[in-house]
């Protein structure tokens, strides 16, 4: 019982950590710490699954946590340095719309976040059901990451941190997904990286740049 | 079920060969002939025995969702139908398609088999959801073979004219089916035909039926697509569409109507009779006063279509006014047309195929007197001409005269004023058919008879015996259905058995059909065949012995010219210029005539549809205003698409919980 309360209480740490890196993300300019913090946030991702694992006793969820720690604490986090520095993007950073605005519409949605989980937190049983508001915040300050923007890298980065939250929802308010859900989520995120990696160098060899903007010339008039 | 093989086996055949070119087209066409043909005896059979309906489940399909299939007259005679027609076609086909034309022969084989082969499944399925894609497969693949040359920019506009309507017809007909299922969601046609409708919604579902029907049969607010994908196809491509694919929106009409709906009102037989009227009308009228050939024979496919939907209004008006054997009539009416219409017009429009690559013309202006040199293809035509025109003793005259014979029983129907104005709707069918047959004289007349209005046409190579046997093929069925008409009506009787539950009496003796009463009217194309034989040769004997070596030659009076060439002919447009005047008003026309003083006068005519620039213009019109209005959603920033995303999800969100 009082391991329990030790491990809820670490969650509740954990998913903290998780909340306030999305925070961070969305006020950093620069692109590398942009891929550092997502890294961290992979990693929060893999305690916070191990723990659950542990307190539950299911072996499936250890193997996620695996999966979770390899991927998205290491080898995406790696690729994507790389790529920055193939395309010598490390220095740019990004004009963002309006960082405090940015700041106060982040917390409107964590409050209609948390807003929208309670019904959801009432039914789910399991340990971690306080933070699916959370996890559901997670995905929707990615998602306003991606809105505010410029950049392809940190387009990308954001969709890669909106699985992190969905990733998160699903543990704290199911224990996961099954097995076979994730392994696909997995390698589609890994194709996805690629594939995104080589519409990059597409992207600056047509425009000399990788501001999206210069692709609304691409509408049709 | 030995039609499920053939068609598979059709199927496999279109499959088996994408990359080879001609040799596989020899090969395959006829072999898809040879399958057709097994189909036609499989539905005869069927028909003939006065078999019970089968029915049959696949393992295709969703999970859940099994496709279903069911063998009932209605589908075999409309199955026959499409072997019948089909395999002449192939036949034709085969010697017709060479290589260097547009799409590979490979591709064409391809599309043409799965076509064939979705017709059959759209006539057997038994549910909606296997209706539907089988209808969708048809309307894809016929599609393709459309613009199989889809070099040509007119061309790739007549297809997407013809997907567009085509959709729209669909997505009629899948609301219909909504509709019908009546709130059980089962999709089967047996749960339809259990299913207690309201009569809002049953006519509901009747009304989105006919329009969706109606689009895809060329009914005359919603022809627009035929005059314009007909010509844009290859021949037998067209034939089959007109012969065939039309029939497969009234196989649809009737199962909807007759057999999932079980005909309510009489007020839908009204709707349906005076859309048919019309449509009938506006097509020989339309055919009257074209120049191209193809673009003649789509007219008249709508004049056709218009009279077999006419038999069947009149067929609801009389079911659903408890007239059951009158009904029967006008139904066997309708169904014998079906089958007349699938024979003579892809013989018609074969021939122009074979007239097409003998002359590379399509123009009837620079046609003329090809029967000196295409004599087989020109006896074929002859046929096809006398038939549509409906003269005895050929196929168009029996469907014809039973359609004439059922509008003479519509003074026994319970509703007052319907039976003053039905009277009407005889007079304008027999508008109709006088003016399909001046069509067909202007038809033939203008590409076989006369001279040659082109010195090129004296080169004109006859066609090849695979497309010759194809066309005797087709030819044959319209003379024999002609003179033996009880085949015909014995087929249609098992099908009006199953859907009014009255047959047609078929025939006091072996030789004669009467409909209803020998004493009212009977006709035998015996009969006929026989003293148009001895006319014939009694005036070819009387010729030959009596005038025959007292021929004298002299120049002919030439009205003062100079001189005479084949241009001073009666042409097309000469040909049509009476009915132009006449109904000038459903035209919209531009005429340019040269004045007096003009060095190089010409003279031109363009006729437009009146309904084009009164209901699609406008249609089109709004469509491009409200996409242009819509237009400031796409502004090319990825952050206002995010944005749009993000809004979304957040409303879903909100209103889920």
């Amino acid at each position: 019982m009082l391991k329990s309360y030790f491990v809820v209480e670490l969650l509740k740490l954990l998913a903290a950590g998780m909340l306030l890196i999305s925070f961070a993300m969305l006020a950093t300019r620069r692109i590398q710490r942009l891929i550092t913090l997502f890294a961290w946030q992979g990693a929060i991702l893999f305690l916070s699954t191990f723990l659950v694992a542990h307190d539950a006793g299911l072996t499936e969820l250890y193997f996620s946590a695996a999966l979770t720690l390899l991927l998205k604490a290491v080898a995406l986090p790696l690729i994507l340095h790389r790529l920055v520095r193939r395309l010598d993007a490390q220095r740019e950073s990004e004009r963002l719309v309006h960082i405090p605005a940015t700041m106060v519409a982040g917390l409107l949605l964590v409050i209609l976040a948390f807003g929208l989980a309670q019904p959801i937190s009432l039914l789910a049983t399991t340990i971690m059901r306080h933070t699916v508001g959370i996890a559901l915040a997670v995905i929707l300050l990615s998602f306003l990451m991606m809105i505010t923007r410029r950049k392809a890298v940190s387009q990308v980065i954001g969709f890669l941190a909106m699985e992190n939250g969905l990733f998160f929802a699903a543990t704290s308010a199911t224990y996961g997904m099954p097995m076979v859900i994730e392994l696909g989520i997995a390698l589609d995120l890994l194709v996805a990286v690629f594939i995104l990696g080589i519409f990059f160098f597409q992207i600056r060899e047509q425009f000399d740049s990788l501001d999206l903007h210069h692709l609304e010339s691409l509408k049709e008039e | 079920m030995l039609i499920v093989c053939c068609w598979l086996l059709l199927a496999v055949a279109g499959m088996l060969r994408p990359h080879s070119i001609r040799y596989v087209a020899r090969l395959l066409f006829p072999l898809g002939a040879v399958a057709s043909l097994a189909m036609f005896g499989v539905a005869a059979e069927f028909l003939f025995a006065g078999r019970a309906p089968q029915t049959m489940t696949l393992v295709l399909g969703l999970p859940d969702l099994p496709f279903h299939l069911r063998l009932d007259a209605l589908s075999a005679f409309f199955l026959m139908v499409l072997g019948l027609a089909g395999a002449g076609i192939s036949t034709f086909a085969a010697g017709y398609f060479r290589s260097g034309e547009g799409t590979a022969p490979g591709l064409l084989g391809l599309h043409y088999h799965v076509f064939m082969a979705s017709m059959a499944v759209v006539m057997l399925a038994d549910d909606a959801y296997l209706f539907m894609v089988a209808w969708e497969v048809m309307a894809l693949s016929s599609y393709f073979l459309v613009t199989s040359q889809h070099r040509i920019p007119e061309i790739r506009q007549a297809g997407f004219l013809y997907l567009l309507m085509a959709h729209v017809g669909a997505i009629c007909i899948l609301l219909s089916f909504g509709v019908m299922q009546g709130g059980s969601w089962q999709l089967t046609f047996d749960a339809m035909r259990g299913a207690s409708l309201t009569p809002l919604r049953a006519t509901m579902a009747f009304a989105l039926a006919l329009a969706g029907f109606g689009a895809k049969a060329g009914v005359v607010p919603a022809h627009v697509w035929l005059p314009e994908a007909h010509p844009a196809a290859p021949s037998p491509v067209s034939a089959m569409m007109s012969g065939l694919m039309l029939k497969t929106a009234i196989y649809g009409l009737l199962r909807v109507t007759f057999d999932l709906l079980h005909v309510r009102f009489w007020q839908w037989g009204l709707a349906v009779l005076v859309l048919g009227l019309f449509s009938g009308v506006f097509g020989a009228i339309f055919a009257a006063v074209q120049t191209d050939m193809k673009r003649l024979l789509a007219y008249s496919s709508i004049e056709n279509i218009g009279l077999i939907v006419t038999a069947v209004g009149l067929a609801i008006l009389f079911a659903a006014s408890h007239l059951p054997l009158y009904a029967a009539l006008a139904l066997a009416a309708a169904l014998i047309h079906v089958l007349n219409h699938s024979l003579f017009k892809s013989m018609l429009f074969l021939t122009t195929g074979s007239v097409l690559h003998a002359t590379k013309q399509r123009s009837l202006g620079k046609l003329g007197g090809l029967i000196r040199y295409m004599p087989w293809v020109a006896a074929f035509a002859l046929i096809g001409t006398l038939a549509i025109a409906g003269l005895p003793p050929l196929n168009g005259f029996v469907s014809e005269w039973l359609l004439l014979q059922s509008f003479l029983f519509t003074p026994r129907l319970p509703h007052t004023f319907v039976n003053m104005l039905v009277p009407l709707g005889a007079a304008v069918l027999a508008l109709t058919v006088a003016l399909a047959a001046y069509v067909m004289v202007k038809f033939y007349g203008v590409v076989f008879l006369g001279q040659p209005r082109e010195p090129s046409l004296v080169q004109a190579h006859r066609s090849n015996w695979l497309e010759r046997i194809g066309l005797a093929w087709l030819a044959a069925g319209c003379i024999a259905i002609g003179v033996e008409p009880q085949l015909a009506l014995q087929a249609a009787g098992s099908v009006t058995g199953m859907l009014v539950g009255q047959t047609v009496a078929s025939s006091p003796s072996a030789w004669r059909i009467a409909p209803i009463a020998p004493e009212q009217a009977s006709y035998s194309g015996w009969i006929f065949l026989l003293v148009i034989v001895c006319v014939v040769a009694i005036t070819f004997l009387a010729v030959r012995l009596l005038a025959h070596g007292r021929v004298r030659r002299s120049p002919p009076w030439d009205c003062g010219y100079r001189w005479q060439d084949a241009r001073m002919q009666d042409t097309a447009e000469g040909f049509g210029q009476p009915i132009r005047q006449i109904f000038g008003p459903l035209f919209w026309m531009q005429v340019h005539l040269p004045s007096p003083a003009d060095e190089a006068p010409s003279y031109r005519v363009h006729i437009e549809d009146r309904i084009w620039r009164a209901i699609y213009r406008p249609i089109s019109a709004a469509v491009q205003r409200a996409a242009d209005a819509m237009s400031f959603l796409q502004s090319g920033r990825l952050a206002v698409y995010l944005l749009f995303s993000f809004l979304t999800l957040l409303v879903l969100l909100v209103f889920a919980l």
